[in-house]
């Protein structure tokens, strides 16, 4: 088991599966909340569900309207299980809280890879990763 | 962050649950962008309120907030989807109209002014230089910082909303002096000959600074009118919330002009203005005023120009609720409308669910243009506000 140590934006514990983004995320426009599936093209995660998954990506992008599309997304069961970033901006950290969902930041993305199982301390600021 | 006891009381739910959610997204951004302390603010604009941008969900959070939170400055909102009142004579379906008036019930239930426009600072919310603010809307922070000397963030929807549920906003960004010098020197050589033109040196700015925070020089003169629409511009293109204009806005005489120099000429509006203008537009078949919305003066204006003739295209005049009554009151809203022209309140060419209706658009607003192209594939055309007058006659 290795800990990352990072800071609160919202509290929570959640354990489950990494998915891990190389580039910022969009929620307005970028993610489906319906189904919780990535639409937008040619982004490393096209396709993929992020429903219950630990959500590993660098920062949000794009417009305000996102914090309100994490909320959306929670209310209905399609969110990320946590949400881990490099640099939380206020997009993601206003989704988040109005939201509820754990998230952390000021980790070292890198060194989480897709399909690690991960736990979120969000309240303790930590993040365990757990490899075979 | 140091708080004082109530704030601390706030984010422990001892002053509801809305007030307790507002504290600890105050808080939060606070932490993210290092902010010591909190600074109380005198009045509050909030974004993201047609129900085109919030939807089911946003609506939901609103209503939530509603049964326990009451703001505590005056906060006024931005523009809704539709006229709160005539949505019929926009064409605007009714099950949209339906929930767009649930939003504003839900902010109403805050103790909210609902004069949902973009440009506050022209109907009541009018901050004076030095006092801190939270505002949302990109074009009416670039006023409030530049033209009156206020002090704001480029809010968003909920960052304002929790700002006027505290009456508190973190101190940081531009709420501190140090982070509203000026960075680079723009040298404008040319003369502007229309308030549409502000709009397009807006653009032209914004591209070459990049989000720099710029001190012009080269304006002699400039009226609210013309401000409004440079700074929108600026805002739209550059997404800054602040410029300092030398002789023109209050605080430029605190600083020296940067020694980093730009230099723009009228050939660069010009190219800008080609940028503006689509090819291959075979008919215009919308026409709109009032991106950011019309003053009285502009009303006026267009009230002249449309006496006793018919307009022959679809042309909003997009407005507040309060310069709409206005014009309703001294006979300038029954000259446009005999001219066939809607007088739209509430509501902008930006925001309200057009898409699909309209082909191409002919405007005065830069800003208008980069909204009906990003979001409604519009064609567009800018021209001056006469132009756009005559075109709607035409």
């Amino acid at each position: 088991m290795i800990e990352l140590k990072g800071r609160k934006i919202y509290k929570g514990f959640a354990k489950g599966k990494a998915l891990v983004s190389s580039e910022p995320i969009s929620f307005y426009g970028g993610v489906d909340p319906e189904t919780g599936i990535v639409k937008e093209e040619n982004h490393p995660l096209e396709g993929k569900k992020i429903t219950d998954k630990i959500l590993v990506f660098p920062k949000g992008k794009g417009s305000t309207v996102g914090s309100y599309i994490l909320y959306w997304m929670a209310s209905i069961g399609t969110a990320p299980a946590a949400i881990i970033n490099q640099e939380t901006e206020t997009i993601v950290a206003v989704g988040a809280i109005i939201g509820e969902i754990p998230c952390v930041d000021k980790i070292d993305i890198s060194k989480i890879k897709n399909g690690d199982i991960l736990e979120v301390d969000a309240s303790n600021g930590a993040v365990r990763i757990y490899n075979e | 962050m140091e708080l004082t006891v109530e704030e601390k009381e706030m984010l422990e739910g001892k002053q509801g649950r809305a007030v307790q959610k507002a504290m600890e997204i105050l808080v939060t951004l606070g932490e993210i962008y290092n902010a010591n302390k909190m600074v109380k603010v005198r009045s509050v604009q909030i974004s993201g309120v047609s129900y085109a941008n919030l939807g089911s969900p946003g609506l939901d959070f609103l209503r939530k907030l509603s049964e326990d939170g009451k703001v505590r400055v005056l906060t006024t909102l931005n523009p809704a989807g539709m006229d709160l009142e005539e949505w019929e004579k926009l064409g605007i379906p009714k099950d949209f109209a339906e929930k767009q008036l649930e939003v504003i019930d839900a902010f109403k239930a805050m103790g909210i002014i609902t004069t949902a426009t973009c440009t506050p600072y022209l109907v009541g919310n009018v901050p004076h230089y030095g006092d801190h603010v939270a505002w949302a809307e990109s074009s009416a922070v670039a006023f409030a910082n530049s033209v009156i000397g206020a002090r704001t963030n480029r809010e968003g929807g909920p960052s304002a909303l929790a700002a006027a549920l505290t009456g508190r906003t973190p101190m940081y960004g531009l709420h501190l002096e140090e982070n509203r010098v000026p960075e680079v020197t723009v040298n404008f050589e040319g003369k502007l000959r229309n308030i549409f033109e502000f709009g397009v040196l807006g653009k032209a700015i914004a591209e070459k600074t990049k989000g720099k925070i710029v001190y012009i020089r080269g304006i002699e003169k400039a009226s609210v009118d013309e401000l409004k629409s440079f700074g929108a511009s600026l805002a739209t293109y550059a997404g800054i919330g602040i410029y300092h204009m030398e002789n023109i806005t209050p605080e430029a005489i605190k600083y020296e002009p940067p020694k980093n120099n730009l230099y723009l000429s009228q050939d660069d509006i010009n190219s800008q203005l080609d940028s503006l203008r689509d090819e291959n537009v075979e008919e215009i078949d919308f026409v709109t005023i009032g991106c950011p919305h019309a003053s009285l003066e502009e009303i006026i204006k267009i009230a002249d120009m449309l006496q006793g003739k018919k307009v022959t295209k679809e042309f909003w005049i997009t407005t507040s609720r309060p310069i709409k009554t206005i014009a309703d009151k001294v006979g300038l809203t029954k000259i446009i409308e005999e001219a066939g022209a809607k007088i739209a309140a509430d509501t902008c060419c930006v925001v309200a669910p057009i898409k699909g209706r309209f082909k191409a658009m002919a405007t005065n607003s830069a800003k208008a243009c980069y909204y009906a192209k990003a979001r409604n594939n519009f064609k567009v055309r800018i021209m001056s506000f006469e132009e756009t007058v005559m075109e709607a006659l035409k």
